[in-house]
C-alpha cells in the first residue's frame, strides 16, 4: 500500500523580481516526513517556502496539500521566517507573539479565551521560554527570539511546518531545543520542511533531503542524495572534494555567526 | 484657586473647542500608534495636505468641507498605493509627488477665492474657535467610529503591522486591512482639520505615539498612554491658547512636543539622561 502524499509540488515555477527563482520543481513529501532543504545561497530555498505559504505567486505548476489545491485549507501550514524578516522593535511581549499563532482559530472580532491562554503557556513551556513570557520580543537574544517564533508555530497546531534557516546564527541551546521539537513533532505526524546550510545536520536528523539549485538537483533519503556529484552540482565552486572522499562545502563567509 | 481653569468654560465657544480638541487629541494619538510603528509619518503628512483640493472644491461649491476633504484623502491614499505598486517608484517618492501636486492644486483653487488669505490660514492651521455644535457631533460620531474599528480589528491590524508574513500565512486580507488603515487615517486627518489644521496634524499623529513608545512595552499600553498625552495636549493647548493668546493648533502641538522632550530625556531605562548616567557608571 502506498502512503498518501501529503504535500505534492508539481512542476512549479516561481519568479522573483522578474527572474525565475525556481524552475520546474516537482517532488512529493509523504505524510509526517521531515525534509531538509539544502542548497547554496540564492538556490531558491526561501522562495520555495514563500511559494508554499502563498507569499509568492506560483507562475506555473501546482501545489497540492492533502491532495487539494493550495488555498483549500486555512489552518494547516505554519511558517517560521528567517529572523531578519521581522520588525523586532515592535511593542509586543513574547506571550503576545505566541498568541498571534492562535488568531486564525479565533477568527474576526473574537478575544483570546482561557483555552487559548493555556495553549500559549504550554507552547512557551515546551520551548523552554515560559519565564520570558512577559518580556519584550526585542529584548531577547537571537536564539530566544527564534524559540518564541517556534512556540508561535506550535500554537498554530499546523499539519505542515516550514522553517527557514532555524539553525543559522543561533546558540547551541536553541539548536538543541529545535531538534528536540523536531523529534517530538515526528511522533505527532507533523510534516516538516527545514532549510539549512548544515549538511551534517541534514544527513543525521532528517528522513529526506531536497538538494535545490533553482531546480531539484536530487531528492530522497540522505545517503542517496548527498553524493559528491550532486553536491558539486548544487554548490558549484564552493565544494572541495578531499582525497579520502570527504566533501567540504565552504559557506563560512555567507552566514553571520551570532550567539 | 482653580478659577483660571473654570473661567474659560463660561464661553460656549471655549466649551466646544475644549471638547473637540480633547476628542481629536485622543483619536490622533491612538491611530498615531500605528503611524509610528508602521513608519507612516510621511504618509500622514501627505494625506493631510492632500485634503486641501477636496476642501477647496467643496468650499467653492458650498458643499460639506469634511466630505470634500475625505474624498480627496481617499483618492490620494489609493493613488499612492497604485503608483508604488507598479514597482517603478518607491512609496516615499510616490507620496512626495502626489502630496505636492495635491497641495498645489488646493492652493490654486483657493487662490481663486477673494478672501484667499484668511480661508487658507484656517485650513492650514485650524480654526478651532469656529467649531459649531454640528461639527462637535460630527467629530464625536466619526472619531468614535474610527476608534471602534481600531478596537474591533485590533488583532488583525497588530499582525499586519508586526509580521506581514504571518498575516499572509494566516490568510488575512492584508491589502484590504492596509487600505482600511489608510482610510481610518484619512478620516482622522479630516476630523482634525478644524482643530490643528493641515499643517500640524502630522505632529498630533506622531508625537503622542512616539512619546508613549518610549515608556511602554505593549501596544494596548502604548495606545492608552498616547491617548492620555493626546488628551492632555488638547486641553492644555487650548488653555495656553486662551491665556497666552496664541494660535490653538500651534499651542496644542507645542504642548505635545514638550511632553515628548521631557520623556525623551527623563524616561526611566530608555531616556537619554538615564543612559548618560549608566554610561558614566561603566566608565568609572
Amino acid at each position: 500500500m502506498t502512503e498518501e502524499a501529503r504535500l505534492e509540488i508539481e512542476q512549479v515555477t516561481v519568479s522573483y523580481n522578474g527572474h525565475a527563482a525556481l524552475q520546474d520543481v516537482s517532488f512529493q513529501v509523504p505524510h509526517g516526513a521531515q525534509v531538509a532543504v539544502v542548497g547554496a545561497n540564492g538556490a531558491g530555498k526561501s522562495t520555495l517556502f514563500k511559494a508554499l505559504v502563498g507569499l509568492l505567486p506560483v507562475r506555473s505548476g501546482r501545489i497540492l496539500i492533502h491532495g487539494l489545491p493550495w488555498g483549500s485549507h486555512r489552518d494547516c501550514v505554519a511558517y517560521v521566517p528567517q529572523r531578519e524578516d521581522v520588525e523586532w522593535r515592535f511593542p509586543v511581549t513574547v506571550e503576545d507573539v505566541v498568541m498571534m499563532g492562535r488568531y486564525l482559530r479565533l477568527g474576526w472580532l473574537k478575544r483570546p479565551s482561557q483555552q487559548d491562554r493555556t495553549a500559549v503557556a504550554n507552547c512557551l513551556e515546551q520551548m523552554g521560554i515560559a519565564s520570558l513570557a512577559k518580556r519584550s520580543i526585542g529584548n531577547l537574544s537571537g536564539g530566544q527570539q527564534q524559540r518564541a517564533f517556534l512556540a508561535r508555530a506550535l500554537a498554530q497546531e499546523p499539519h505542515i511546518l516550514l522553517m527557514d534557516e532555524p539553525f543559522t546564527g543561533v546558540d547551541i541551546a536553541t539548536q538543541e531545543a529545535t531538534l528536540e521539537l523536531l523529534a517530538q513533532l515526528k511522533t505527532q505526524q507533523v510534516t516538516i520542511m527545514i532549510s539549512t546550510h548544515d549538511l551534517n545536520l541534514a544527513a543525521r536528523h532528517f528522513d529526506l533531503v531536497l538538494l535545490l539549485h533553482r531546480r531539484v538537483v536530487a531528492f530522497g533519503i540522505p545517503s542517496e542524495v548527498l553524493t559528491t556529484q550532486a553536491l558539486s552540482e548544487a554548490f558549484g565552486g564552493q565544494v572541495l572534494v578531499l582525497e579520502n572522499g570527504a566533501v567540504v562545502v565552504d559557506e563560512c563567509c555567507n552566514t553571520a555567526e551570532e550567539v | 484657586m482653580f478659577q483660571w481653569l473654570i473661567d474659560p468654560l463660561f464661553y460656549p465657544f471655549m466649551q466646544r473647542s475644549l471638547l473637540v480638541s480633547l476628542m481629536v487629541g485622543i483619536l490622533c494619538a491612538v491611530i498615531g500608534c500605528y503611524v509610528v510603528l508602521r513608519g507612516m509619518a510621511f504618509m500622514g503628512d501627505a494625506l493631510a495636505h492632500a485634503i486641501l483640493p477636496g476642501v477647496a472644491i467643496a468650499y467653492l461649491l458650498h458643499g460639506n468641507l469634511l466630505l470634500g476633504g475625505l474624498i480627496a484623502a481617499v483618492i490620494v491614499a489609493l493613488g499612492i498605493g497604485f503608483f508604488s505598486r507598479q514597482g517603478e517608484l518607491k512609496e516615499d517618492t510616490a507620496i512626495g509627488i502626489l502630496f505636492a501636486a495635491a497641495l498645489a492644486l488646493g492652493i490654486a483653487l483657493i487662490s481663486t477665492i477673494r478672501t484667499y488669505a484668511t480661508d487658507l490660514t484656517h485650513i492650514l492651521f485650524g480654526n478651532i474657535l469656529g467649531v459649531s455644535q454640528g461639527d462637535l457631533w460630527l467629530t464625536a460620531g466619526l472619531g468614535g467610529g474610527v476608534l471602534v474599528t481600531i478596537f474591533l480589528c485590533y488583532k488583525e491590524l497588530l499582525v499586519i503591522s508586526f509580521d506581514p508574513v504571518l498575516a499572509a500565512t494566516l490568510r488575512l486580507p492584508v491589502e484590504l486591512l492596509r487600505n482600511l488603515l489608510l482610510i481610518l487615517l484619512a478620516l482622522t486627518v479630516v476630523i482634525s482639520l478644524k482643530t490643528v489644521g493641515v499643517g500640524l496634524v502630522a505632529a498630533m499623529l506622531v508625537t503622542p505615539g512616539a512619546t508613549a513608545y518610549l515608556i511602554t512595552r505593549r501596544l494596548p499600553a502604548m495606545m492608552a498612554v498616547a491617548a492620555a498625552i493626546g488628551a492632555f495636549s488638547g486641553l492644555a493647548g487650548m488653555y495656553l491658547s486662551f491665556y497666552a493668546n496664541i494660535a490653538s493648533g500651534a499651542a496644542i502641538v507645542l504642548t505635545a512636543s514638550s511632553i515628548f522632550l521631557l520623556v525623551f530625556f527623563l524616561a526611566p531605562q530608555r531616556g537619554a539622561l538615564w543612559q548618560f548616567i549608566r554610561r558614566g557608571k561603566y566608565a568609572r
